[in-house]
């Protein structure tokens, strides 16, 4: 800042003028960064949620269509934890998850494992025939009216700079309970018996089972824990869009499933890396551009990342054999 | 040994010729059920009002087809043609109400609606066709989102002065007192007029079908299946990749554009809502295509018109009756696709049992 001082001072405006515009810079600079905070505590959620499809994807060679709604089923629980039944709202996200868990690994043994060997089309109806049985469930249970979700982050943030710059408690915790679950995720899936069973399953199912791993236990695992972190997606997205309708899911979801891809599908850093940017694009061209136009501009910069870089930004360039 | 072979060739045809026969047959099957029981009054008023949309979503479900079964592709988003073909049709006729006579007026709207999808699709497939399976059934959906995302914004009036487009409000069109606005954002077009009545749309839908019939079993069509069943072989053939590719995905764009036509001179309000030309839409129509069977074009129609009119039919359980339609729909995926109930039916099945009644005699 002292150098903008001194450069604007040296340019002859009057006092006043000149201590407006450092005025308004600050402004700007500050308003840019409390968007960027924004962003990236939405980028989170869809990092989480964005894991999800992404291990499914690189396990069972399959798009999850289901995994928004399960989001959504997510949020409910909590709501009904902490504001029908009164509980705490650590108690709440446990029971959530937990919920959240058999549910995912319940669809996949009833809906996906029969079809292991099917097309991977017919798979995709079958999910989005379970996207809608969700979606109907909690119309039926909970109504088409929009429910107003109480943050479970009672914590109100902090503030910088006098009061420009306010980081909301619900940023602090979404953007560090992502990245822990990330680096405990990768450890998880690089160091433990399971986690390499994961990535065995994922290079080449076949040889997996030739060398005497549980494969359908493997792919029971990824739903469980996909399923556990769209729980706390469901959760943290709520804290900060406080309407919960039983379509919540959806959209997140499909952006969740951009933002896998534009990290490179199968890839668990990708993830991180295409949902933090996805998060940000959105927030920022909000902020700056157009707030309708949003959708649309985050699907192009998808889009142009996709044409520079067919198979994401950290996706594994798969050659094709003859 | 020539001979034979010239046989093989020509019964193929035939055969291919039957399954058109076929599908007109089911058309026209179903053009005659709902005639007679729209003339002896057992529909409902809204099963009258969706006539027309079924053929609209069935021609859609048979342009995507021609893109998942024949080309190959996975396509999301095909509501995207669908959603141009509508508002290029419906602004056309809204702006020359008055102007052009009723007939013409309509024959210029779809064949311009069904011009402006083909060139959505060719313009978007020359990026799109150079990523591979899952990417690019993402990139098609986000350029759904994107044709839906930008008509939802978009502000199109016409004066004295001529046509005035703006992406801010109706404000920022800046028209003299005397011009019209016709594309007015989110809300839409209002009062397209009503002109596509059922007749139309099955006249349309049995056109499209003899058209995709035929180019399926063009030498073009030909060279478009080579390259799906081994893009890397048809190229060693040489067969050139790209331009197959691009006739086959912009033929059905075009197609579904048709059915966008359709829709919108079917209501009186139109606008680009997630479920009427999102992702959900897309989503929907790949449902018809997949339950339909892929390649089958009459089975498109089929599905489309099953599962337009099954939530009309299940109004009588109400709030249940989407949830039964979800229900219905994993059991017939499970039903069709499962290894394991497919080896059941093999065993236990109607063929089965026949073939064991035969055995017993």
């Amino acid at each position: 800042m002292a150098m903008h001082q001194i450069s604007l001072a040296d340019d002859g405006y009057g006092d006043g003028v000149h201590r407006n515009i450092i005025f308004e810079r600050e402004f700007l600079v500050m308003g840019f960064l409390t968007y960027l905070i924004n962003g990236l505590s939405l980028g989170s959620v869809y990092a989480l949620i964005a894991l999800g499809y992404t291990m499914v994807y690189g396990i069972a060679k399959m798009l999850n269509f289901a995994h928004g709604d399960v989001i959504m089923i997510g949020a409910y629980l909590v709501f009904i934890c902490t504001s029908n039944a009164g509980m705490p709202a650590i108690v709440s996200i446990v029971i959530a998850i937990g919920c959240c868990t058999a549910l995912g690994m319940i669809i996949e043994k009833i809906a996906y494992a029969p079809l292991r060997k099917a097309t991977n089309l017919a798979v995709l109806i079958t999910a989005i025939g379970v996207s809608y049985f969700l979606q109907n469930v909690a119309l039926l249970v909970f109504g088409s009216n929009p429910v107003s979700f109480t943050s479970i982050i009672p914590w109100k943030g902090l503030t910088f700079a006098g009061g420009q710059l306010k980081i909301t408690g619900n940023a602090i915790i979404a953007i560090s309970v992502c990245l822990v679950i990330m680096i405990v995720l990768m450890w998880f899936v690089k160091n433990t018996k399971p986690g390499q069973a994961m990535r065995a399953v994922s290079e080449d199912r076949d040889a997996a089972v030739l060398m005497g791993i549980n494969v359908n236990a493997t792919i029971s695992l990824t739903f469980a824990i996909g399923s556990g972190l769209a729980a706390i997606a469901g959760a943290l997205l709520c804290s900060s869009y406080p309407s919960l309708t039983p379509y919540t899911g959806s959209m997140p979801g499909i952006k969740a499933f951009t933002a896998a891809v534009f990290g490179g599908i199968g890839s668990i850093p990708g993830a991180l890396l295409g949902g933090l940017l996805l998060g940000i694009i959105e927030i920022l061209a909000k902020a700056y551009i157009s707030s309708e136009l949003a959708d649309a501009i985050v699907f192009a910069v998808l889009i142009i990342v996709l044409l520079v870089k067919p198979s994401g930004i950290l996706g594994k360039q798969i050659k094709e054999k003859v | 040994m020539k001979m034979e072979k010239l046989k093989k060739l020509t019964t193929g045809s035939n055969k291919s010729t039957t399954k058109l026969i076929a599908t007109i047959a089911v058309i026209v099957i179903l053009y005659a059920v709902m005639t007679i029981l729209d003339a002896t009054g057992s529909l409902t008023s809204l099963m009258k009002g969706l006539l027309v949309p079924v053929c609209a979503y069935s021609l859609v479900a048979v342009g995507l087809n021609l893109c998942v079964g024949y080309l190959g592709e996975l396509s999301l988003g095909h509501a995207g043609f669908m959603c141009v073909g509508a508002f290029i049709s419906a602004f056309f006729s809204k702006a020359f109400r008055g102007t052009i006579p009723d007939v013409p007026r309509f024959i210029i709207a779809l064949v311009i609606g069904t011009f402006f999808a083909g060139l959505f699709g060719f313009l978007i497939a020359i990026p799109v066709l150079r990523l591979r399976g899952d990417y690019l059934a993402i990139v098609t959906l986000a350029f759904g989102e994107i044709i839906k995302n930008v008509i939802n914004v978009l502000y199109v009036g016409i004066d004295g002065k001529g046509v005035h487009f703006s992406l801010k409000d109706m404000m920022a069109l800046g028209m003299e007192p005397d011009g019209t606005v016709i594309v007015n954002g989110a809300q839409g077009i209002t009062g397209t007029p009503r002109q596509s009545t059922f007749t139309i749309a099955v006249l349309l839908l049995i056109v499209a079908v003899i058209v995709t019939h035929n180019f399926v079993n063009s030498r073009t069509g030909r060279a478009v299946k080579a390259i799906r069943d081994n893009q890397i072989a048809a190229e060693t053939v040489g067969l050139p990749i790209t331009k197959y590719k691009l006739i086959a995905f912009t033929l059905s764009a075009a197609i579904a554009g048709v059915g966008g036509v359709l829709y919108a001179h079917n209501i009186s309000s139109l606008t680009a809502t997630t479920n009427t030309f999102g992702y959900n839409m897309s989503i929907m129509i790949l449902v018809y295509v997949v339950l339909g069977g892929i390649g089958n074009f009459s089975g498109s129609i089929i599905a489309a018109t099953l599962l337009i009119l099954l939530p009309e039919m299940l109004r009588g359980l109400a709030n249940y009756r989407m949830l039964i339609y979800s229900i219905v729909l994993i059991a017939l995926m499970l039903f069709n696709w499962a290894p394991s109930i497919l080896k059941w039916r093999e065993e236990h099945g109607l063929k089965a049992i026949i073939k064991k009644k035969k055995e017993v005699q």
